[in-house]
């Protein structure tokens, strides 16, 4: 295996989970709600999929495992912040607290327990091509899944009517719900979307990245993801960007630190965040495009007049 | 349904407990820096625990927080220890140690426990583990199985204690191979299995071999199994997670110790103590000795044999550090102090250490 495919097979593993949970967290933030809870959702993901995956046998089994899981967590939060309108940043942050300590205490038991492994993709012919082959054609089904979930996702938004009503209710919640359109229930569904992916995202930490489950295990991958998307100025293709980008800089770290150049590591611990803001900030500088991009509504509760 | 019987009934025996066998048994309190399912420091701390209420019975009772963190957390959770009638408490974290001295005047007719620390008072222990020696020994079988020559180590902050082992381990494959070449890197993590698992696919790709980790999670060997390499296990046996990869792993055992101090709180003999105990007191134990020929194994248990009989000193001289400056002459050993400080690389050490 060369430097080079072996530099890109890693820098894809990373970026994949940060990918997944931005995704779905910017179609909840298109909508208007903002959810900090994106970190326990994973967690949560991530643990049925270890526990889905360990008595089955069957990764796939875990993948929906994963997706239902993040599904589950979210309905409270959806139940309290649409139906009755709490604050979106203490509820999320309630979520995130609940997500890590459920995972927690249920996934005591698989502690220490090897898991699936989600099985790689073999095409015949296509996965043999030399360097192509390894790094284009021979991933597990989650990473193709998180490059076509950005493609359905930017086709949604931007072609779609429905797209058009959803981003319409980030934008203006009033007006949206004066013309007719269900902004709850459109909100629902965007923060069950949301829900799925980050515990997709999960799952693909413990049946992929690291096939295990122990506590703790995002380490904070959800709040990357969360921040990905605010500085993405909520455009999906510049989500990917900035997840890779994101991916890249943290892998090159650990790069230029096995090669002994002497870098100090606490710099370049903390430069994939410093490369991915800047980055994201240089190619968002035009506010006029940045504030038609901002859901306007992000946050502010609903309670329709009637 | 059931975890809320569980807890019911939790709640229920925590009650009586409190009730009627208040007066009866001898409590011993513990807090953990980490949840006990993190499968490395604060695991190994809890089962250290479960060996005391296992030696001791029913004469004691052990409670326990976790996820504490350190500073003003530390300090109410040693606080409702006391107050919940625990007669030493162990505080199992480098951080906890101005907490636990403060917490410790203000109530003079209870014992501390500290570990990793160096202040200590009237009512205030220190214990820590040798580590380093178990590094010594992976260190010999890594010069040994290595193809290469080069071992990868995955480490997490500069702090002695972590350097101490990347030396320990460099001084024990070098007096097999002189030329054995190690590369270094550093996560700024003690936990992140992502993180962990990146390192070590990024330090095989540059021509490691072998992989040691001074991280806590078991994803590296969990990589070095799906690469076909060996590696080292940390902190606990990560046998499961490598069964044809790892050679074997140093394992904190702290059980012989906390049982001998509760003892000795039991019965009025425990006294202000500083123990730094390595092989010879159990502390640190080697994993079994697996997928490695029978001559390496003979050596890895003639060393393991030595460095407890004291016969052996890894850090005997002559030790010169990475700018090749004579740092313990032959027939000298470094001293306590200097380990205990360790801030520099032996020679050898394919990497500059981060200040």
């Amino acid at each position: 295996m060369t430097m080079l495919q072996a530099v890109l097979l890693t820098i894809i593993t990373a970026s994949t989970p940060l990918l997944l949970a931005a995704v779905g967290e910017l179609v909840v933030e298109r909508a208007g709600v903002l959810n900090l809870g994106v970190e326990g959702m994973m967690a949560a993901g991530a643990m049925a999929a270890f526990a889905a995956g360990h008595y089955t046998g069957n990764p796939w089994a875990g993948v929906l495992a994963g997706a239902l899981a993040g599904m589950i967590m979210v309905l409270p939060f959806a139940f309290l912040t649409q139906t009755l309108a709490t604050n979106q940043v203490a509820t999320g942050l309630a979520l995130t607290l609940l997500g890590l300590g459920l995972s927690g205490l249920l996934g005591e038991s698989f502690v220490g327990q090897p898991g699936v492994r989600l099985p790689r993709l073999h095409v015949p012919g296509l996965s043999d091509i030399p360097f192509i082959g390894p790094v284009v054609f021979s991933h597990d089904i989650l990473v193709y899944a998180s490059f076509a979930l950005v493609a359905a996702v930017a086709w949604f938004l931007f072609g779609t009517r429905a797209g058009l009503i959803l981003r319409a209710i980030g934008v203006n919640h009033a007006a949206a719900h004066a013309l007719g359109y269900p902004v709850i229930k459109v909100r629902y569904a965007a923060i069950l979307f949301g829900g799925a992916l980050a515990g997709l995202a999960g799952a693909y930490l413990s049946l992929s990245y690291t096939p295990q489950w122990i506590e703790n295990m995002t380490a904070g991958r959800g709040w990357i993801a969360l921040a990905l998307v605010v500085f993405a100025t909520w455009r999906p293709l510049r989500v990917l960007g900035g997840a890779y980008l994101f991916g890249a800089v943290w892998i090159m770290g650990l790069y230029v630190q096995a090669a002994g150049f002497g870098v100090p590591s606490q710099l370049l611990t903390a430069l994939p965040y410093i490369v991915t803001i800047v980055a994201l900030v240089i190619i968002s500088r035009n506010r006029t495009l940045t504030l038609t991009n901002t859901p306007a509504s992000i946050g502010i509760p609903f309670v329709p007049d009637r | 349904m059931r975890k809320w019987k569980i807890l019911a009934a939790a709640a229920a025996l925590a009650m009586s407990a409190g009730l009627a066998h208040a007066a009866d048994k001898f409590k011993a309190g513990f807090i953990y820096v980490g949840p006990i399912g993190d499968h490395g420091w604060s695991y190994q701390h809890n089962q250290g625990r479960l060996a005391v209420n296992k030696a001791l019975g029913d004469a004691v009772q052990t409670t326990y927080l976790e996820k504490v963190g350190e500073g003003a957390d530390a300090e109410r959770a040693l606080e409702r220890l006391v107050r919940a009638g625990n007669k030493i408490i162990f505080a199992t974290s480098f951080g906890y140690m101005e907490t636990v001295l403060k917490v410790a005047k203000r109530h003079p007719e209870v014992k501390f426990e500290h570990a990793t620390g160096y202040k200590r008072a009237a009512n205030v222990a220190t214990y820590s583990s040798r580590f380093y020696q178990g590094r010594y020994i992976i260190g010999q079988i890594a010069a040994k199985m290595s193809k290469k020559g080069m071992a990868g180590y995955i480490a997490s902050f500069p702090i002695p204690e972590v350097v101490r082992g990347i030396n320990a381990f460099l001084l024990g494959a070098q007096s097999v191979n002189p030329d054995f070449k190690l590369k270094v890197v550093w996560v700024n993590s003690w936990y992140d299995p992502g993180k962990e698992a990146d390192a070590a696919k990024v330090l095989i790709s540059q021509g490691a071999d072998i992989l040691t980790q001074h991280t806590d999670s078991s994803a590296p060997m969990q990589v070095a199994e799906e690469k076909g390499i060996h590696a080292f296990g940390q902190a606990s046996d990560m046998i499961k997670f490598g069964p044809h990869a790892q050679l074997t792993a140093i394992i904190d055992n702290w059980g012989p110790y906390y049982v001998k101090r509760v003892k000795a709180a039991m019965d009025g003999t425990w006294k202000s103590t500083d123990t730094w105990g390595g092989l010879a007191e159990g502390m640190v134990v080697m994993a079994p000795y697996t997928n490695m020929p029978e001559d390496v194994k003979k050596m890895a248990e003639a060393t393991q044999a030595a460095i407890k009989a004291g016969k052996l000193n890894p850090f005997a001289g002559p030790i010169y550090d990475q700018s090749g400056k004579l740092r313990a002459k032959k027939g000298e050993a470094l001293d306590e102090g200097t380990l205990l400080g360790m801030n520099w690389y032996v020679k050898g050490v394919d990497d500059k250490l981060p200040k």
